[in-house]
């Protein structure tokens, strides 16, 4: 997995490219910027009030424009009031745009991706920096900066007002400000870390969780509940030390930072009082004095925090930089999307009608992440309407071919022919219309079977997708649900069994009506109720199409017209099922086993 | 009635947990009151410093401080500034104070709190691994992950920050208005006025929102769920060639979300900002009440400052308090869902359950059993495993043969009248469960590795065991060589953080894992289905030379793997359909037959000509 811990030095690039996103949004970003300014003033505007009051009513000891003075100081809160609203109506607006553009792009570029990427990026991994990464990315730009413009914004301001009051005491109480900056900066360094260990801490737990649970049948039968326990205890028991020594830094830092905060108040009494006593300065002024003093500090704690904040953003920016600056893998050439049209927008009256004839001429093949090759000048001509079965053991690597012929990888070296031309001069989506695909675990959607099905086509009509069902028997599993074909499958599918999540993948297919069927180990774990429709449901697919099959079933195995032994990456035999038995390799220690234990199992269901 | 006795039961079930840390507690709360308590002392000391000193008024303090501190000689001599800065250096005393009292009371919270999560957190683990297994099977894991995790912070959020919160401003609000009240009986009443205001303006907007945000919750579930499902699809999409498809999906569900919650910052702006205002208010009353009592001379200059500064300490965390309070509900429907687990019983003993030997003969007597809402999955089976022997069970699908493993392993337990299984003569019902499991090794079909090095799984019966035991247990179960093959050997972690065993390595490695057991019953569960027929045999053979006297139940597919046990029992069904030896059963008719035929005296001709027989 790609993941880079935060590099030291300053990444300015990926900023560059993540900015680029905020430019949709220069007007509310000036609106907010500049609603923010003006509510800085009146925050710093506000301890004068009381100024006012005291040194005008109290120290005169007349009432004298009171109302104006009510009128003005009541009208001020108000306008603020109006600042804060619209300013905060704006942030938002631009976090969440901001959030959605960011998912967008990155979702967008997930969808070229090749599968290189997503074998070597776990999908936990993908949807971490598709959702979390960018809300914290627009979090930062609509909030945290404009944030640090606020408390620069105000502690400037504040500086300069208490400079006009009193220059010499306003340079006393200056003098605090960088102890409190540093005190910050040191201890949010450390609590961040304390807190990333938390986290981490934290998804072991989860970790443990997940596989106490799993794991409990096993568990029992070893009798080691205890021994689990204890090691769960140690990682409860360094939760409980980390999460303790984070908390008891800040229950360091915030005394520290209160005691500065007073001590810059008891400067001002101090000092401020005798420049009363003096008459330098009124009461008033004094008392203006000590809400600045104490008003100055969560500012300060305020951009120290920010930028500890900016610093651990930065990685979040560098990952989605790093996802969004990925290379597509496969790509249609400019000539070919200019007559065929892109994955977007494609330009179907320009298709070719595919027969489905696949050669490989001379491949060659490695991974783009392994350095061995898996294929090397390979020759195979797959005549239209023909049947590969692939067979091997369970990540022996059956599944290259069909990677390489539905083109999720390309040939390093060589050709694959499809009707005769290289495969890379058509594009894309032309190829991958053309293709039906049934998988181990099939795939479904959320939603209703009659979506579900519908994805093979999206332009068919109820009755198309009725009659796909019905051609694969899958009606039979929709007679079940309690609302037939628009009952909810749930998340993945997971209201449906395995067997039935198959059949309805079937009919998905069957609707796409494609010339290339790829069936990839798709009867594997089915019960054997579903079994004798699945088998019929695959002999109506397969006829007149070209098909690949992936370690399979025999019945259908056998009448391949080719079959492709794997083992280690490599195809190892080659021939028709009669060819290969009578070879005894590989194929016959692989079928014998199937043999065995499926004839037990016909029998048995048969009595 | 019955309402405060559920909230009740919560509460008890809260305090179940805390006791341990009950002194923590406490011990916080009281640093808690003590710091609150100083810190409204500091408006007081500026309060005396502005009338005594700057306008000269007599000093509001009682007579000994004065005295002691020569208060009056200070101020009659020249050393006002001296006075001034004893005020200041009273200031930061009291900050100081506080200061180690909010350190002293945070870090008995920390402490207390983590104490208490932890003592949860353990909880649920321990009770979920000695919930029966029946328990397991009807509940799905994600969700108990959920109820163990999110549900538990919830608790601890409410225990840890919540509770606290309220208390420490219910304190600080009770405390400054008593010293208001001292001060000034009008301004006070003010001030009381707009305590519930504040509060229940916020209290209302967030339990009015609250609605609002669960359904952006929900928008961010089907956003998230419609990002994974196409990442987990990637190749459905590609196949299909529906990238757009699923961009316009997507988009649909991203621009809900986003929508909803600009929605949402409209109200919690205006929120904030009403928020403000009221704030602003509350201040500008006391600020102009203020002045007039002062310029009336009902109170002291002094005493408007002082006022101003409680009010503006106030206003926060009476915000905060509103929001806090309609959270709280929260809680109550985490603690219902974490209740539940630790509701469900774990798997008990009956009173001096038994620890006999177990390597007597094993005697299934009259089973007839059900799992929960189904049809009957054995039904009047009956037979006798002698010690020591090997006894093969041969069945399809749904014939029953783990069920009867189930069973004997007690992971489900028989009721009564539907029959019993004896070892040794001795009911196992009356057994010990540990006892029980501790002395059978059982392999499963489809094993479960955890995530460890592959030593520390093949030892995980016993920790303390050696490399070259492990190594021995390893050789029998003919994984050995594969293992040495991994570049870091035995001390290869497993599982999803490490690499990842194919099914055949996974079934050996389980194997030697049980061997290490040493138990005098073993059961192979079709535990050898992913093994070639020549390993299958190879590790068979070993098993025999190492297993000594222990009985050996084997369940198969393969004829050349039953043929070699004592006994075999075909099961079809649920029901006993043929037993016998390997000779007896081939000379029957029956289904045992049929698989000999098809599996044994089948060559290669055989394998091809194959009849299509249904």
């Amino acid at each position: 997995m790609a993941k880079k811990e935060k590099s030291a030095s300053f990444d300015y690039s990926s900023w560059k490219r993540i900015a680029s996103f905020l430019r949709p949004f220069k007007v509310p970003l000036i609106i907010v910027v500049t609603l923010n300014l003006l509510s800085t003033l009146v925050d710093i505007a506000l301890p004068l009030f009381q100024r006012y009051s005291i040194d005008h009513f109290i120290e005169a000891g007349s009432l004298q424009g009171l109302w104006e003075f009510i009128a003005l100081y009541a009208g001020t809160i108000a306008v603020q009031t109006l600042f804060v609203i619209i300013f905060c109506r704006q942030s938002m607006v631009v976090e969440m745009s901001l959030g959605r553009d960011l998912k967008r792009a990155c979702f967008v570029h997930l969808q070229k991706l090749s599968f290189s990427y997503y074998n070597v990026n776990s999908v936990g991994y993908l949807l971490a920096r598709v959702l979390s990464d960018t809300e914290r990315i627009a979090s930062l730009f609509a909030w945290s900066l404009v944030d640090i413009l606020w408390a620069l914004a105000y502690v400037l301001g504040v500086f300069a007002a208490m400079l006009a009051l009193n220059w010499r005491l306003a340079l006393i109480v200056m003098l605090v400000v960088p102890a409190i900056a540093l005190a910050t900066l040191y201890f949010q360094n450390k609590i961040l870390h304390w807190n990333r260990k938390v986290r981490k801490i934290n998804a072991q737990i989860t970790g443990a969780y997940n596989e106490g649970i799993t794991g409990a049948k096993t568990s029992k039968t070893l009798v080691i509940e205890e021994q689990n326990f204890e090691n769960f205890k140690e990682l409860t028991t360094g939760m409980r030390h980390a999460s303790v020594k984070a908390a008891r830094l800040s229950a360091v830092y915030i005394p520290i930072v209160m005691c500065l905060s007073s001590a810059a108040t008891a400067i001002v009494l101090a000092r401020g009082g005798y420049l009363v006593l003096e008459n330098v300065i009124l009461i008033g002024t004094l008392s203006a004095f000590t809400s600045y003093a104490i008003g100055i500090f969560e500012p300060i704690q305020q951009i120290a925090r920010t930028l500890a904040e900016v610093i651990s953003v930065q990685a979040n920016i560098e990952r989605v930089s790093g996802l969004l600056g990925e290379e597509e893998g496969i790509t249609d050439t400019p000539e070919v999307i200019e007559r065929y049209g892109d994955a977007f927008h494609p330009k179907e009256e320009n298709w070719e009608p595919l027969r489905g004839e696949i050669e490989f001429r001379d491949v060659s093949f490695r991974y783009p992440d392994g350095n061995e090759y898996v294929l090397e000048h390979f020759n195979l001509t797959i005549p239209a309407g023909t049947t590969v079965a692939i067979v091997g053991e369970t990540g022996a690597g059956k599944s290259t071919l069909v990677n390489l012929a539905c083109r999720f990888f390309e040939p390093t070296s060589g050709q694959i022919l499809i009707d005769g031309r290289d495969y890379r001069e058509r594009s894309q989506l032309w190829l991958h219309s053309n293709i039906g695909y049934v998988l181990q675990n099939p795939h479904l959607f959320s939603g209703t079977v009659m979506e579900n099905i519908r994805y093979g086509k999206l332009s068919a009509t109820d009755e198309e997708v009725m009659r796909a069902a019905e051609s694969v028997s899958a009606d039979t599993i929709v007679e079940h649900l309690e609302n037939g074909y628009y009952s909810d499958v749930g998340e993945g599918g997971d209201r449906l069994s395995t067997g039935e999540k198959q059949l309805v993948s079937f009919a998905r297919a069957v609707l796409a009506d494609p010339r290339i069927f790829v069936l990839d180990e798709a009867t594997s774990s089915i019960d054997t109720q579903t079994e004798q429709l699945i088998q019929d449901a695959i002999a109506h697919l397969l006829r007149g199409r070209t098909s690949f099959l992936i370690a399979h079933r025999l019945s259908t195995i056998r009448h391949a017209d080719v079959i492709l032994v794997v083992k280690d990456g490599k195809i190892i035999e080659r021939g028709t099922h009669e060819e290969l038995l009578h070879k005894r390799g590989y194929y016959h220690t692989l079928y014998s086993r199937q043999f065995e234990e499926e004839s037990a199992m016909r029998i048995l269901k048969s009595e | 009635m019955d309402h405060t006795a559920k909230k009740l039961g919560k509460l008890q079930f809260v305090m179940g947990f805390l006791k341990g840390s009950m002194g923590l507690f406490l011990t916080s709360i009281l640093f808690s009151m003590f710091n609150t308590a100083l810190n409204t002392m500091t408006p007081q000391v500026i309060k005396v410093a502005v009338d005594s000193v700057l306008d000269h008024k007599p000093f509001a303090l009682p007579d000994f401080v004065i005295r002691l501190l020569h208060l009056d000689e200070l101020r009659a001599g020249h050393t006002v500034t001296w006075l001034l800065w004893l005020f200041a250096g009273a200031i930061l005393l009291i900050a100081l104070l506080a200061g180690i009292c909010s350190y002293l009371s945070r870090t008995a919270l920390a402490k207390g709190s983590e104490n208490f999560v932890k003592e949860m957190r353990d909880k649920l683990f321990s009770h979920i691994q000695r919930l029966p297994f029946c328990w397991h099977v009807r509940h799905q894991t994600g969700e108990i992950i959920q109820r163990c995790t999110s549900d538990v912070n919830v608790v601890r959020n409410f225990v840890a920050n919540q509770l606290m919160e309220v208390f420490r401003t219910v304190f600080l609000l009770v405390i400054s208005l008593v010293i208001m009240f001292h001060m000034d009986v009008g301004i006070s009443l003010i001030v009381l006025t707009f305590v519930p205001v504040v509060a229940a303006y916020s209290g209302i907007f967030y339990s009015r929102i609250a609605r609002k945000f669960r359904d952006a919750d929900v928008a961010e579930g089907i956003l998230s769920s419609t990002v994974q499902e196409n990442l987990t699809g990637v190749r459905v999409v590609r196949a299909f060639g529906r990238e757009r498809f699923e961009i316009d999906r997507f988009d649909e569900k991203n621009n809900r979300f986003a929508d909803l919650w600009i929605k949402l910052g409209n109200l919690l702006s205006i929120y904030w900002g009403t928020g403000d205002f009221i704030t602003g208010l509350q201040i500008l009353i006391v600020v102009v009440v203020g002045t007039i009592q002062t310029v009336q001379g009902n109170i002291t200059l002094g005493e408007f400052l002082a006022f101003v500064s409680y009010v503006s300490t106030l206003v926060w965390p009476l915000r905060e308090l509103g929001r806090i309070l309609s959270e709280m509900s929260k809680a109550g429907v985490s603690i219902e869902r974490i209740a539940y687990i630790l509701n469900a019983s774990e798997e008990q003993d009956s009173p001096g359950a038994l620890t006999p030997p177990m390597n007597g003969d094993i005697h299934f007597e009259h089973i007839n059993f059900t799992y929960e809402g189904q049809n009957p999955v054995l039904r009047d089976i009956d037979f006798t495993i002698p010690a020591g022997s090997t006894f093969a069970i041969l069945g399809g699908t749904g014939s029953g043969k783990s069920t009867l493993m189930h069973l004997l392993d007690r992971l489900y337990d028989l009721p009564p009248e539907c029959g019993r299984i004896t070892v040794g003569g001795v009911d196992i019902a009356k057994m010990k469960r540990d006892w029980v499991r501790q002395n059978i090794g059982l392999v499963l079909q489809e094993p479960f590795l955890f995530s460890k090095t592959i030593v520390d799984n093949i030892r995980v019966f016993r920790p303390q065991a050696s490399l070259s035991e492990v190594r021995n247990a390893a050789q029998i179960a003919c994984v050995d060589d594969a293992v040495q093959e991994f570049s870091e050997g035995y001390d290869t972690v497993v599982g999803e953080r490490g690499v990842t065993l194919s099914g055949g390595q996974k079934q050996r490695v389980a194997i030697a894992r049980m061997l290490m057991q040493k138990a005098p019953i073993m059961v192979f569960d079709d535990s050898l289905s992913a093994v070639d027929s020549e390993t299958d045999s190879q590790i068979r053979r070993a098993l025999r030379e190492s297993l000594g006297s222990s009985t050996v139940i084997l369940i198969s597919h393969r004829i050349t793997t039953l043929m070699q046990a004592n006994k075999i029992l075909v099961l079809d069904n649920g029901k006993i359909a043929q037993m016998g030896t390997h000779d007896e059963l081939v000379n029957q008719e029956g289904i045992y037959r049929s698989i000999y035929d098809i599996q044994l005296s089948s060559d290669d001709r055989s394998l091809l000509d194959e009849k299509e027989e249904k």
